[in-house]
């Protein structure tokens, strides 16, 4: 076993051990850190897969802005720990949680039993080619972040564009919401 | 150089949504399936980053950046909305929030 085996074990380990703790943990605090510690995870996992930027974008974006406003949520409403014996609300949900792990059983016995090239297992990571912004369209994998500035200021420019505006509506709307109502008092003009 | 294969990777994918999504179902703090979506969405991640790098296409890490920013605003307006809930019932578990059950 290789040490890039190694790595990939241990973190995977870190990213599914930290989601589980997470949805077991009873105090919403505890819930946040150990979500932390899979996000990290997988931001590891990313640098596995050769996606450097990406794997910084999710240290940044996720186990630091995301999870602070968490914790910041978390400490303002001081929301205390779930009472015990009452995390599963009735019969129907504990049943659809039952057929959720049962389909995700299934899916895994499919991947590791079918024969075609997914289930043996056989297949090889491709050797990059670094040049970026090659003249066709595909945008070969690459793991220079200039590459990625190129597919989205070019390809994606109009996704770019959406998402920023869908960012502006974002920030417009939490503000309204977040806002004091004022009762507006007619006392005259 | 590395020698697991990328059906690793799309099993721990499938068990990170699987896990999310068993958590969206059985808390009943709403701070917690908000944390368990993230869960899903980091495993739609690791899923879009694998195929991307066997492709050989960028075009999926570049999804996995759009994926980024609606998580991001997404979990913004998703507390704020909590917080203005919280303001009204004084309460951030979701069986408080069945006005218009039944």
């Amino acid at each position: 076993m290789s040490m890039v085996d190694l790595l990939f074990w241990i973190f995977a380990a870190l990213s599914v051990g930290g989601g589980l703790c997470m949805v077991f943990s009873r105090h919403p605090v505890s819930a946040a850190m150990f979500m932390i510690v899979s996000l990290v995870g997988v931001a590891a996992l990313f640098v596995l897969l050769e996606s450097f930027f990406l794997a910084v974008l999710q240290v940044l974006v996720y186990a630091g802005a995301v999870m602070v406003l968490f914790l910041f949520i978390i400490m303002l409403l001081d929301v205390g720990p779930d009472a015990a014996k009452q995390k599963i609300t009735n019969w129907k949900t504990g049943v659809f949680g039952f057929v959720t792990v049962i389909l995700l059983v299934s899916l895994l016995v499919m991947l590791g039993n079918s024969s075609d090239y997914m289930g043996e297992g056989t297949t090889t990571w491709p050797s990059l080619n670094q040049d970026a912004a090659s003249a066709d369209q595909t945008l070969p994998f690459s793991t220079k972040v200039s590459s990625f500035g190129y597919g989205l200021m070019t390809k994606y420019m109009l996704p770019v564009q959406i998402s920023g505006f869908m960012l502006l509506a974002a920030m417009i709307g939490v503000i309204i919401l977040s806002k004091k109502t004022v009762q507006q008092k007619d006392e005259g003009l | 150089m590395l020698t697991v294969t990328p059906q690793h990777f799309l099993i721990l994918s499938f068990l990170l949504v699987g896990i999310g999504f068993f958590g969206l179902l059985i808390r009943r703090n709403v701070l917690l399936m908000l944390m368990s979506l993230e869960l899903m969405l980091n495993g739609i991640n690791v899923a879009l980053l694998t195929f991307a790098r066997v492709g050989n296409n960028l075009d999926g890490g570049i999804f996995v950046f759009f994926i980024m920013t609606v998580a991001a605003a997404e979990v913004a307006v998703g507390l704020a909305l909590l917080v203005a809930l919280y303001k009204k019932r004084q309460s951030v578990l979701s069986d408080d929030m069945a006005l218009l059950k039944n």
